[in-house]
C-alpha cells in the first residue's frame, strides 16, 4: 500500500524531444494518495497507457521521478514495486486452469499453500468465478479471461497500487456494471490504492472517488465527478464530460465589456473587468446544457431556433441555432414535455453556471471582488 | 431449397490428377509389385503375403530399422531443444533480425549432396577444419575408418543443416506472442523459466508440431548424406532405411522384396508421426 507521487515527470517515445508536441506525457506534478480509488480519463493517444506503464515500470520516464511513499522507484522493476496491472484485453496462461492462473502471483512470491488457497477462494467468489476454477483457462470465454486477468491482479494483498487499463472493454455492458461495482466493493473491503484508465467518463465516475482528466499528455483537472460538471478547469473537461458535452461560445470584449455575438452579458462589473483585462487571449463562455434555461424570447439573453431535437427517451436535447449566428448551436436539455412550438426561443444563461475561459482555461475571481 | 449441379467436381478434378500421379499410381504400382513375383512382363506369379513374411524376418531390416530409429531420435532430441534455444536468443527488433534470419536461411539453401560433400572435405583428418582440429587435439577422429565417428558425422551434418529451420520455425511462433504477455508476466513475477514453461512453449506447441514431424519425416527418409559420405559405411554404420531399400531394389533388383520393404516403411512413417500428432494435441479440447 503507498501513496504515488510523480515528481516532474514527464515521457517522450523520441530520443531528443524539443518542442513540447514531442512528448506523449508534459511534466507533471501529481498525487494519488494511499487506498483512494482514482480513475484516469481520456480520449485515445492522451497519454493515459503511457502514464499507467510508467507508475507500474513497464515503462521507464524520459524526465522525473515516481515516488511510492516518498521513495523514488524508477530504476525499480513492476516486480520490486510490488504493483498489479490489469490489461484491456485479457492475458490468461493458457495452459494453466484458473484456480493455477489466480494462484501464479501469489505462488511467484512463495506464499505458503494454505495461503494461496484461501485467497484465490476469496478473489474466485468476489468475482464470481468459482465454478471455473477446476477448468483449463484456454476454454474460457472472452469476459471470463479478462475476470481471471482482474483476479491475477486482486489475488496479491500486499500490493502497493493496482492499475487497471481499460479492463472491461471485452465485457459486454450488462456485465460491465456488475464488474465495476464489484472492483468498487473489493476497494472499499481491501483498502488498497486503484487508479482505473477508461475512456468512458460514466465508467469514471461509477469507479472513482476522484477523477484525474488527461488531455494532450496533460492532466488538465484532478477532481470529484461533480466538480468536473460544475467547473470545468479546462474547456476540454466541459466539452468531455456530460452528455452532451458543456455549450462553448466565443466571447468578443467591445469597450471593455464582454459581449456573445454582438450581444452584451449580463455580468457584475468585476467580471467584465476580468475579462477585459485578457482581451488578446481567446475568450469562451462555457454553460452545461442543464443549466440553459428556455425564457420568452423578450426576456432572453440570446435568441435562436430549433435546428434538430434528440428525444433521448425521458429528457429531450434541442440544438438551438442562434439568431446572431444559425452557424453556432446552443444544446439545451429540457425535460420530455416541454413544448417547442414558438418560432423563436429565448436562452437565459443563468449567471452562477457560466464559466468563462481564456485560451482554455478557466478564468477565476474572487468572492469579495463581485 | 437452391439448386445445385456437379461441374464443382471438374474444378477439383486437376488436384485428383495430380495426385494419382505424384502418389496414388505409383503407390499402387508398388503394392502390385509387393504381392507378386516379376520375372518379366509375362512371367509373373501372384505370392500374396510371402514377401512380407520375408522381409518382416529380414535381419537387414531390423538392423538398419534401429539404426534409423536411434539417428532420428537423436535428431529431434539435439535439433528441437537447439532451435528453441537459438530462436529464443535472437534479437527481436533492429539490425539484428534480417541479419539473423540471413544466416539462419543459408544451411537451409545448401542442397543435401553439397552438403555431404562439404562435410566429406571438412571431416577429413588430413587437410578437414575439423577433422584435423579434433585430431590436433589429441581424439581420434576418422569418419572413413570408424563406424562411431562416421555416424557422428552424419548427425552434426543433419544439425548443422536443419536447425535452422526448427529455429526460424520457432523464431515465428515467438513473434506471434504479443509484448502485454510478457509485461503480465513481470507483473505476476514470473521467474524466466516460468515465462518460457507459461508463455512461450504453449504458444510453441503448434509449430513444434511441425517441426518434429518435419524432422521426424526427413530423418527418418535420410539418403544422401551419408551416401555421399562413406556410401553407408564403414560396413554398415551409417545405413539406414532408404539405402538399405535402394541396394534391394536397385542394386540386387529384388523388385518384390523391395516393394513390400518401402511399403512397411511408409507405414511406419505414418504411424509414429500419428502418434506424434495425437500425443501434442490430445489435451487441447480438454478441461
Amino acid at each position: 500500500m503507498a501513496e504515488i507521487r510523480l515528481a516532474q515527470l514527464a515521457h517522450s517515445y523520441q530520443d531528443n524531444p524539443s518542442a513540447p508536441e514531442d512528448y506523449a506525457l508534459r511534466r507533471m506534478e501529481h498525487v494519488w494518495e494511499q487506498g483512494g480509488a482514482y480513475a484516469l480519463l481520456g480520449p485515445s493517444g492522451c497519454g493515459k497507457s503511457t502514464l499507467l506503464n510508467i507508475m507500474s515500470g513497464l515503462l521507464a520516464p524520459s524526465e522525473g521521478e515516481v515516488l511510492f511513499d516518498g521513495k523514488a522507484v524508477n530504476a525499480l522493476s513492476p516486480q520490486q514495486r510490488n504493483i498489479a496491472q490489469v490489461f484491456q484485453f485479457p492475458v490468461v496462461y493458457d495452459t494453466m486452469t484458473v484456480f493455477d492462473n489466480l494462484a501464479f502471483p501469489l505462488r511467484n512470491q512463495g506464499k505458503p499453500k494454505a495461503t494461496v488457497e484461501a485467497r484465490v477462494r476469496e478473489v474466485a467468489a468476489a468475482l464470481e468465478i468459482e465454478p471455473l476454477l477446476a477448468r483449463k483457462a484456454r476454454n474460457l470465454t472472452a469476459d471470463e479471461k479478462q475476470k481471471v486477468s482482474m483476479g491475477r491482479g486482486l489475488v496479491r494483498d500486499d500490493v502497493a497500487a493496482i492499475l487497471f487499463d481499460e479492463p472491461l472493454t471485452v465485457i459486454d455492458p450488462q456485465l460491465k456494471w456488475r464488474l465495476r461495482r464489484k472492483l468498487k466493493e473489493i476497494h472499499q473491503r481491501f483498502n488498497v490504492t486503484m487508479v482505473y484508465v477508461t475512456h468512458d467518463q460514466l465508467e469514471a465516475a461509477t469507479f472513482a472517488d476522484k477523477i484525474a482528466v488527461m488531455y494532450g499528455g496533460q492532466i488538465v483537472q484532478f477532481g470529484t465527478p461533480r466538480e468536473l460538471f460544475e467547473t470545468p478547469r479546462h474547456t476540454f473537461v466541459g466539452y468531455f464530460i456530460g452528455s452532451p458535452g458543456m455549450n462553448l461560445l466565443e466571447l468578443e470584449i467591445v469597450a471593455g465589456r464582454a459581449h456573445c455575438h454582438g450581444i452584451e452579458l449580463a455580468l457584475p462589473e468585476a467580471w467584465h473587468a476580468r475579462l477585459a483585462a485578457q482581451e488578446g487571449a481567446r475568450l469562451q463562455l462555457g454553460i452545461r446544457p442543464e443549466f440553459v434555461e428556455l425564457v420568452p424570447a423578450d426576456e432572453a439573453t440570446l435568441t435562436g431556433r430549433v435546428d434538430l431535437i434528440q428525444d433521448q427517451g425521458s429528457f429531450k436535447i434541442v440544438d438551438v441555432a442562434l439568431t446572431a449566428d444559425p452557424t453556432q448551436l446552443v444544446k439545451v436539455r429540457v425535460d420530455e414535455y416541454t413544448s417547442l412550438a414558438e418560432e423563436t426561443l429565448g436562452l437565459h444563461l443563468p449567471e452562477a453556471w457560466m464559466r468563462f475561459y481564456a485560451n482554455d482555461l478557466l478564468l477565476e475571481i474572487s468572492d469579495e471582488a463581485v | 431449397m437452391k439448386p445445385y449441379n456437379n461441374k464443382a467436381w471438374w474444378l477439383v478434378l486437376p488436384v485428383f490428377v495430380l495426385v494419382a500421379f505424384s502418389a496414388i499410381i505409383p503407390m499402387m504400382t508398388v503394392v502390385n509389385y509387393s504381392v507378386q513375383d516379376i520375372f518379366d512382363p509375362s512371367t509373373r506369379y501372384f505370392v500374396g503375403t510371402e514377401w512380407y513374411r520375408e522381409i518382416l524376418s529380414d535381419p537387414r531390416l531390423h538392423d538398419s530399422l534401429v539404426r534409423q530409429f536411434i539417428y532420428s531420435f537423436c535428431v529431434l532430441a539435439i535439433e528441437i531443444p537447439l532451435g528453441i534455444i537459438v530462436a529464443l536468443s535472437m534479437p527481436r527488433r533492429g539490425l539484428g533480425v534480417p541479419v539473423s534470419l540471413i544466416l539462419l536461411a543459408l544451411p537451409l539453401l545448401v542442397p543435401w549432396n553439397v552438403v555431404g560433400t562439404i562435410w566429406q572435405i571438412i571431416g577429413r583428418e588430413d587437410i578437414g577444419l575439423y577433422g584435423s582440429l579434433l585430431n590436433g587435439l589429441g581424439i581420434d577422429y576418422n569418419y572413413a575408418s570408424s563406424p562411431r565417428d562416421a555416424w557422428i558425422t552424419v548427425l552434426i551434418m543433419d544439425v548443422w543443416h536443419w536447425t535452422s529451420l526448427v529455429a526460424l520455425l520457432c523464431y515465428s511462433g515467438l513473434r506471434s506472442i504479443p509484448d502485454v504477455y510478457y509485461q503480465a508476466a513481470r507483473i505476476d513475477r514470473a521467474s524466466a523459466w516460468a515465462v518460457f514453461r507459461y508463455i512461450q512453449l504453449p504458444k510453441l506447441k503448434n509449430v513444434l508440431l511441425i517441426a518434429v514431424m518435419l524432422r521426424f519425416m526427413d530423418s527418418f527418409m535420410i539418403y544422401t548424406e551419408p551416401f555421399v559420405l562413406t556410401g553407408g559405411g564403414p560396413g554398415t554404420a551409417t545405413t539406414f532405411l532408404s539405402q538399405t531399400l535402394t541396394q534391394m531394389a536397385l542394386g540386387q533388383f529384388d523388385l518384390g522384396r523391395a516393394a513390400a520393404f518401402s511399403l512397411i516403411y511408409f507405414l511406419i512413417i505414418l504411424l509414429v508421426t500419428w502418434v506424434f500428432y495425437t500425443a501434442m494435441t490430445h489435451n487441447d479440447d480438454k478441461g
